[in-house]
């Protein structure tokens, strides 16, 4: 799809938490499948534990999105395994991560304001 | 290993092309998650988590295909609007009009009647030994039927009853039916409020009524209290014991109440005295053929003991289902038989459009196939496209039918125990449904798969293909059936058409026009004799007479086509005969003036006369058909016969007409003074108005109503219509039928014409550069529509010769409603090939003509 047809990142605020975790997930660098969930597991402390359903319905959607591509670049052989497909964050993806970080932290900003979040305002 | 099976199942609820793409992938992850999960209780763990990730995930991606699949259907239908109305218009005509067709069909030979195991009820009739009939029965012979018969668990007997009904607001006269006591029991309806008919009822003192539910809602207004109180059927009261089901009909559609049957003891006396029906309920193991053999040979012993009231008769045993007329069960053949026309011919039409638009989207489809679309994809897209033509078409198609439904009601004239209209039959309808869909995979899906190799090979070829010779002479074979289909119905409708206008060229020997007809059905006992009835007729008579702009006014028993029946023995002096054997006739009881009313001509001696009255010489006009029938070549007048054990002179001859209708043979007519009616039940009393004017008859209308509200405000007056009206509606369901099969052949028509255009502008522009080269080389414009033409006309002639040896086959089927016109009438079929010629030229006439425009340099350097 070209981008011109993208939706307006804006648009696709807020984000589903499973989105905003997988962005976080390969933020760091480009993972395959199992390894998403995996990051996402261990960064939430076990408390997201992503099923393999959710996970690809959900990167069907950020790869049609743009928020998400496909690499052809593969790591060493010795480690790669043929099957896997890995992921990479776009500079869509990075820039609607950011914008929804924005978001989230004007919320607790204002929650804090409210006295609902500990800290200053 | 059995949890990676197990997994690898639960990837099917995927969508294929989902499966491919992340099936590998999610095996893994499951795989490696496998790995991490100790012994059984982990497993189980795991599992716990699996399952309601993957399957609603699964769900949610089926369902974003589809929607995705929705969506581009939706973009290519809006892409090409005119494929998309013609394939949904095609669609909902072949689905409306099978759905119609066959609801009807169902409802008249197959819906089962309103009765506990109405399977298993019969209807008992008499019927002559050698021709098929079905006569009324005799009390005598109802009651040695019921004492004699093994195989029934009950029998019980019903006449048809005409009753004024008075007590609430204005007399009406209303249809309804008496029945012996057990007869609700034996259909097995229960009441819904109050009681069936008890023996109790049987009795003469007891008057007593069931009302219909539709007689309880119209003119009660649904009201429990109902029950008890007592409305007046003809004159006498008669106690409301009980309201049947809304459902509930019997023994047809007409009858809005019940009353019990009440015997004479003198009933049972006269064999020939026949107003009954027989209906009884098989006993459970006893097939109807065995109680068929009984009855006959119950029959034969009865008749063997009265041979002279019984000669030639015997008993008619009939699944009451099966009780529909052979002439309406062949009008719903044609209609069958058309409709199944037009489905098949919208099918090779959809087939035919499908292909053309297979053929124009090669090109998108190879490129989406080398662009990596899977072929399920392809298959899953085009799929849904044909489910949305095919569901616009079914939803249109069901809103035609409903449209339909109401005038094919009018084509069966029958009032069986049912529904006026019959609810849509929705099995039919998703039948004709699945078989338009079909139509649209077979011919839209299979070819694009099966092509999709050769379209690889075309897309490297560049923009140029084929013709596609395979699949052009496919197409051509679809324009050839339907032309062959659209020949057979206007066949169909040619042949019918000229049966109906010799209906209408019928004389039925009367002259319709100016003259008004009502029906004052006379309150009984209180007319019950003539005395009692003769004042009503001179009042009314000679007041109508003189209202401005009356020229005759009469009495008569009953109009003919009205009525039919009302047939009498007659022994002609010096024939004796048993009864049975002897000449019957239309018996009628007329007042003066009843011939110049109708314009019947009189052809020897007199009318009926004021002074022929009860003291006096009893008279008879009878028709020329009695004399040619009786006194051949002698002069008539004065020459006697017994009728009702009361001899009668001859006084005068009159002009046959058609009392029956004009489709059938009528009795000789007899008619009789109105005050020489001895023997003969009132039911014959005239109760019929003629009245001849010199304008428009309808005008006179309100005054002779006043007038005969003021004669004796208890007369229900019914049925105000001019006698034109009578006559025509003798020919209405030919003309529905006409209508019917008009519109279907129509559109088979239109349809074979658009099938026959598409063909030919896709093959001309297919040709394009072909017809270029041809043109430079000096083919002049003639040469080219010749050919285009020729190859329209070479698939017509094919089809009609096809379609005309269909349609001689269909003409013998039609014979019985042909009224005299040849199956194989010549005229018709020259008509109707002639028309498929004309509608062949018609359709290729575009495209021959876009061919000569075609510019031979322009279409050489495309080359």
């Amino acid at each position: 799809m070209p981008a011109s047809q993208l939706p307006d990142p804006q648009s696709l605020l807020p984000l589903p938490t499973v989105t905003f975790h997988i962005l976080m997930a390969v933020a760091a660098g480009d993972r395959h499948g199992y390894a998403i969930i995996q990051d996402v597991a261990e960064r939430t402390g076990n408390r997201l534990r992503l099923g393999a359903g959710t996970l690809y319905r959900s990167l069907e959607r950020m790869l049609r999105q743009g928020l998400i591509e496909e690499t052809g670049d593969r790591p060493a052989p010795e480690i790669d395994d043929e099957r896997r497909r890995y992921y990479r964050i776009t500079r869509r993806g990075e820039a609607v991560a950011r914008a929804e970080a924005a978001r989230l932290t004007d919320l607790v900003r204002m929650a804090r304001a409210s006295g609902f979040a500990k800290g200053r305002a | 290993m059995t949890s990676l099976l197990l997994y690898r199942a639960l990837l099917l609820l995927y969508p294929a092309s989902w499966r491919a793409e992340y099936g590998d992938e999610m095996r893994a992850a499951f795989a490696a998650r496998l790995r991490g999960a100790s012994g059984f209780p982990g497993k189980l763990w795991l599992w716990l988590e699996v399952i309601p990730d993957l399957i609603p995930s699964a769900a949610a991606v089926q369902f974003d295909v589809l929607g995705q699949d929705l969506r581009y259907a939706a973009r290519t239908l809006r892409r090409s609007p005119s494929f998309a109305i013609a394939a949904v218009a095609i669609g909902a005509i072949g689905i409306g009009a099978t759905t119609a067709a066959f609801t009807m069909v169902d409802h008249v030979m197959i819906r089962p009647f309103p009765y506990v195991q109405a399977d298993r009820l019969v209807k008992l009739t008499e019927s002559p030994i050698d021709k098929p009939g079905d006569w009324d029965v005799s009390p005598a012979n109802y009651r040695d039927w019921k004492q004699m018969s093994r195989s029934f668990s009950g029998m019980e007997a019903y006449r048809s009853l005409s009753a004024d009904v008075s007590g609430q607001g204005e007399p009406r006269r209303l249809d309804g039916a008496s029945l012996t006591a057990g007869a609700l029991q034996l259909l097995g309806v229960r009441p819904l409020l109050g009681r069936w008919f008890t023996e109790a009822d049987d009795t003469d003192a007891a008057h007593c009524v069931i009302l219909s539910y539709g007689l309880w809602q119209s003119q009660y207004g649904g009201d429990a209290a109902v029950l008890g109180s007592v409305i007046r059927l003809d004159g006498r009261p008669h106690t409301i014991i009980g309201v049947m089901p809304r459902d509930f009909y019997f023994p047809n559609r007409t009858a809005l109440l019940w009353t019990t049957m009440h015997w004479a003891p003198d009933a049972f006396e006269d064999r020939t005295d026949t107003y009954i029906f027989g209906v009884a309920r098989l006993k459970p193991g006893v097939r109807v053929e065995e109680a068929r053999a009984e009855m006959r040979g119950i029959g034969a012993r009865i008749a063997r003991a009265y041979p002279q009231q019984l000669a030639n008769l015997t008993v008619r045993t009939i699944r009451l289902r099966d009780d529909v007329s052979p002439r309406s069960l062949l009008v719903l053949k044609v209609l069958s038989g058309a409709a199944l026309c037009v489905l098949l011919i919208a099918c090779t039409n959809l087939a035919n459009l499908l292909l053309a638009r297979a053929m124009v989207r090669r090109r998108e489809l190879s490129v989406r196939t080398a662009l990596g679309a899977g072929r399920e994809r392809l298959a899953r897209q085009m799929l849904t496209e044909s489910l949305i033509l095919t569901l616009a078409g079914g939803g249109l198609g069901w809103l035609l039918a409903h449209v339909m439904l109401p005038l094919l009601v009018k084509l069966i004239p029958v009032s069986l125990p049912l529904a006026e209209i019959p609810p849509l039959d929705h099995g039919i309808l998703i039948l004709a449904m699945v078989l338009v869909c079909a139509t649209g995979l077979g011919f839209g899906l299979i070819p694009a798969l099966r092509g999709q190799r050769q379209i690889l090979s075309g897309l490297r070829e560049g923009g140029r293909w084929g013709i596609g010779g395979a699949r052009q002479r496919l197409r051509s074979a679809l324009v050839m059936i339907e032309v062959a289909g659209s020949v057979m119905l206007l066949v169909g409708f040619g042949l019918l058409s000229r049966a109906l206008l010799r209906v209408e060229a019928v004389d039925p020997g009367f002259h319709a026009e100016h003259v008004l007809t009502l029906e004052t059905s006379l309150p009984m006992p209180r007319f019950e004799t003539e005395e009692a009835r003769d004042p009503f007729y001179r009042r009314v008579l000679s007041e109508t007479r003189r209202l401005p702009g009356v020229r005759v006014a009469s009495y008569i028993s009953f109009l003919p086509m009205v009525h039919g029946g009302g047939i009498w023995p007659v022994e002609i002096e010096g024939h004796p005969l048993d009864v049975a054997l002897r000449p019957r006739v239309s018996l009628r009881f007329v007042t003066p003036g009843f011939f110049s009313a109708m314009g019947i001509p009189l052809r020897m001696g007199r009318d009926v006369r004021e002074s022929d009255i009860h003291k006096q010489p009893y008279v008879a006009i009878v028709s020329q058909s009695f004399v040619n029938r009786h006194w051949p070549g002698l002069d008539p007048i004065g020459r006697h016969f017994t009728m009702a054990d009361v001899p009668r002179t001859v006084v005068g001859v009159a002009g046959d007409i058609r009392v029956r209708g004009l489709e059938r043979e009528s009795e000789p007519q007899v008619y009789l003074s109105w005050e020489q009616a001895d023997n003969v039940s009132s039911w014959y009393a005239p109760k019929d108005l003629v009245v001849r004017v010199s304008g428009d008859p309808l005008l006179l209308a309100p005054a002779i109503r006043r007038i005969i509200h003021e004669a004796d405000p208890e007369v229900p007056i019914s049925d105000v219509r001019p006698l034109d009206d009578i006559v025509s509606a003798e020919t209405e369901t030919r003309r529905v039928q006409l209508a019917v099969l008009g519109a279907f052949g129509a559109v088979a028509f239109l349809l074979a014409a658009v099938g026959i255009h598409s063909l030919l502008a896709f093959a001309v522009s297919q040709r394009t550069q072909e017809i270029g080269v041809r043109m430079a080389l000096g083919a002049k414009s003639r040469d080219i529509v010749g050919m285009t033409l020729f190859d329209g006309l070479k698939l017509a002639a094919i089809g009609i010769a096809a379609g005309v040896a269909i349609a001689l086959a269909e003409g013998s089927c039609l014979d019985s409603l042909l009224f005299g016109v040849a199956p194989y009438d010549l005229a018709t079929f020259a008509a109707a090939a002639a028309l498929a010629m004309l509608m062949t030229l018609a359709g290729s006439l575009i495209p021959a003509l876009r061919a000569v425009r075609i510019d031979p340099t322009a279409a050489i350097r495309a080359e």
